[in-house]
């Protein structure tokens, strides 16, 4: 699904008052070009949802846009699933929080042993199951 | 125009947990043995952890819930009277490909609630019926955890746990604190190289499907051996009804292919194995003169007692970096609450599922909801206090059987082929609800233990743990049953189910080695009957 000019300025709008740049912190604003254009092209299923609420925040200021976002319906949590994400899967924003901008395959991660000798006392306790008869 | 087909000795329909070990331990009598399967099969370069929007397409094709996801092998659900949602996938290995493969066992209590416990009934079968099946499927799936458990009875995992990591070890240390049971989950993950099956790499969340084919579903498991030794999967086939004679027996299946044209499929045997939900929509699609309230319903029951496991997630956050979303999901379970305690003020009990966090998207979208992320300019500071932060505990909750839980045909909504689909009437009893609320609190008093805070629990939104269980369930009493104690359907005897639908109760752990159990016990009983099958 692609959006209106209007609606596309609206989605601008609204994404940026959502998630503000931090320059201090290097995150971008979700208002980004590179953002907005993952966003849109995420739409899919979820068109009926982004229209209804574009349509109803055009020109809205920022209160009244925070307002909405923080209504408990489907319109405003299918358009909030697809704000953040795209914006969390951006390159720039996996960076500034000390991930790695990759698909997780083939690579994987490493995932520590762990303490195991935590399990030694659970070891010492006698059977406890249920007996069936 | 309808395909007639060859007639086959065994017409198995689902290729799932348990179709897939009903049919491979059958191979072996070498009958003619045909799997009919609505989904195709899956391929692993197109599951979600090969590209960057792997968060996003959990919410999209790669959704828990059929009616979201939408692909073309599923079928629409109406769950709008149930607060627990149908989750499932329909595909060559059914559920195994989308599943956590967190991998319990039912208690030996769990097969003797009436006699334990004075609730319900009791199975027809026990653990110890069951326990050589389930290791033979512990084995054949490829299981990683510890044995010495003194919260379970004996099993022998062929490969390590998954590793602790941060986020198992801060568990292990809350729970030593309050001296309450805890021990490494099994899992169907392979910590090594199993079977021709690659080890585990820490992709991150196994459900929507394991790129590394770490993970057991049972195309990579049952499927391959079944078909090497000679047995027929048919995929992109959906069954509409089990056609019947007028002696009353099954003569096979009238299925439609992915093009929509309808075939007729004979069978000497025909075995259900389309999960709680499946299978009663399909013997209630199979309505005919002799058996005009559905196949095999002469008790009314197809259909009734279904079990989902009401499961409500407790999170929190603690102060130091966890494991975040890379690793399984899976780290440890606890069996403290498991068994019935008369000083309760509910019968039977829980486990307790402890989960890793999860990736930075998926971390933005549960915060929000649970309203503990703002939007706005707080935003960023918050959300790194929160991302690879996470616990979240799972209250697994026993779940017994009310008739009045159940699978029906909607009036209305049908699926792509025009078939009926199914719609769910479900409540949460007063038993479970307060079963419910001691493990919340249990889970909050082990998340203060590990010194989170932020702690959150929705009693609205639970988590769906695709447990469809107890809709054509197992019994001696006709009246009482719909099918035998040992798999075979009361009124038609050569009709078999071998899936979750013949759970009698729930338990409250995840079913699926007690399902594929049940299903390698049912294909041995055959096998132990096949001069007089359908005496
Ligand atoms: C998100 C999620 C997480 C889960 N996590 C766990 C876990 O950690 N541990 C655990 O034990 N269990 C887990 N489960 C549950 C597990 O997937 C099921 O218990 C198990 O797959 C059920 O096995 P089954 O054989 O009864 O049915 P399924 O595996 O569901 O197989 C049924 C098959 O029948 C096919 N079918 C249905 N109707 C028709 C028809 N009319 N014609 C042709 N084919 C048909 C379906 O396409 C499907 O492939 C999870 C499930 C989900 C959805």
């Amino acid at each position: 699904m692609s959006l209106s000019e209007t609606d596309r300025r609206t989605l601008a709008a609204v994404a940026a008052i959502l998630i503000p740049a931090d320059s201090a912190l290097g995150m971008p604003s979700a208002g980004d070009p590179a953002i907005l254009a993952d966003i849109e092209r995420s739409i899919g299923r979820d068109g009926a949802a982004v229209a209804e609420i574009l349509t109803g925040l055009g020109g809205a200021n920022e209160a009244t846009i925070l307002d909405r976002m923080a209504e408990p319906d489907t319109a405003a949590r299918l358009f909030g699933r697809l704000v953040l994400g795209a914006y969390y899967r951006d390159d720039r924003v996996l960076a500034a929080l000390g991930h790695e901008a990759r698909a997780p395959f083939p690579k994987g991660y490493v995932l520590d042993q762990g303490d195991w000798s935590l399990l030694d006392p659970v070891k010492q306790r006698p059977i406890f199951w249920r007996k069936d008869a | 125009m309808t395909t007639q087909h060859d007639k086959v000795d065994v017409l198995i329909v689902g290729s799932g947990a348990s179709g897939a070990a009903a049919a491979w331990s059958l191979a072996e009598t070498r009958m003619r043995i045909l799997c009919l399967e609505q989904g195709d099969w899956m391929k692993s370069d197109q599951f979600p952890s090969n590209g960057r929007d792997w968060e996003a397409r959990r919410h999209g094709d790669f959704d828990i819930l059929p009616n979201r996801r939408a692909r073309a092998a599923d079928y629409p659900v109406n769950d709008d009277n149930s607060l627990m949602k149908v989750a499932n996938f329909n595909a060559v290995g059914g559920g195994t490909v989308m599943y956590t493969a967190h991998w319990p066992r039912l208690h030996p209590s769990d097969f003797k609630v009436k006699s334990l416990d004075n609730v319900a009934d009791d199975w027809p079968i026990d653990y110890w019926t069951l326990e050589k099946f389930y290791e033979e499927n512990d084995r054949m799936m490829g299981v990683s955890g510890l044995a010495g458990d003194p919260g379970v009875p004996p099993r022998h995992p062929p490969m390590p746990p998954i590793p602790l990591g941060k986020t198992g070890s801060l568990y292990g240390r809350a729970m030593n604190d309050l001296g309450w049971h805890w021990w490494p989950s099994d899992t169907t993950v392979a910590t090594t190289e199993y079977e021709g099956r690659a080890a585990c790499i820490n992709l991150g969340h196994c459900t929507p499907g394991c790129a590394q084919g770490a993970k057991a579903s049972t195309d990579i498991t049952y499927w391959p051996l079944a078909i090497r030794a000679g047995v027929e999967l048919r995929p992109n086939s959906r069954v509409r009804e089990i056609a019947t004679g007028p002696d009353g027996m099954a003569t096979g299946a009238i299925y439609y292919d992915a093009d929509g044209r309808e075939h007729f499929q004979p069978a000497e045997v025909v075995i259900l194995a389309c999960n709680g939900v499946g299978t009663p929509r399909l013997l209630l699609n199979s309505v005919s003169d002799k058996f005009p309230n559905g196949l095999a319903n002469s008790s009314g029951l197809v259909g009734k007692n279904l079990m989902m496991h009401p499961w409500p997630v407790i999170s929190g956050y603690v102060q130091q970096p966890l494991d975040g979303g890379r690793g399984p999901i899976t780290s440890i379970w606890s069996k403290q609450f498991y068994e019935t305690d008369p000083a309760r003020d509910f019968v039977r009990g829980y486990m307790l599922q402890f989960n890793r966090g999860t990736g930075p998207a998926s971390q933005a979208i549960l915060s929000v909801g649970a309203g503990q992320l703002p939007w706005g300019r707080d935003h960023h500071k918050t959300y790194r206090e929160l991302l690879d932060h996470r616990v979240a505990i799972g209250v697994a909750c026993d779940d017994l059987p009310e008739e009045h839980n159940q699978v029906t045909l909607d009036p209305v909504l049908k699926d792509s082929n025009g078939i009926p689909a199914p719609k769910i009437d479900y409540t949460i009893s007063e038993n479970t609800r307060r079963m419910m609320e001691h493990g919340i609190a249990r889970a909050e008093e082990i998340l203060n233990a590990a010194g989170a805070t932020r702690i959150h629990c929705s009693r609205t939104v639970l988590n769906y743990p695709g447990h469809l269980l107890g809709t054509a369930r197992m019994g001696t009493d006709p009246a009482r049953s719909v099918v035998n104690e040992w798999g075979r359907s009361h009124d038609v005897k050569n009709l078999f189910i071998v899936d979750g639908s013949v759970f009698v109760t729930g338990g409250g752990v995840n079913p699926t080695s007690t399902i594929q159990a049940t299903a390698l016990y049912i294909a041995d009983q055959m096998k132990q009957r096949l001069a007089n099958l359908f005496d």
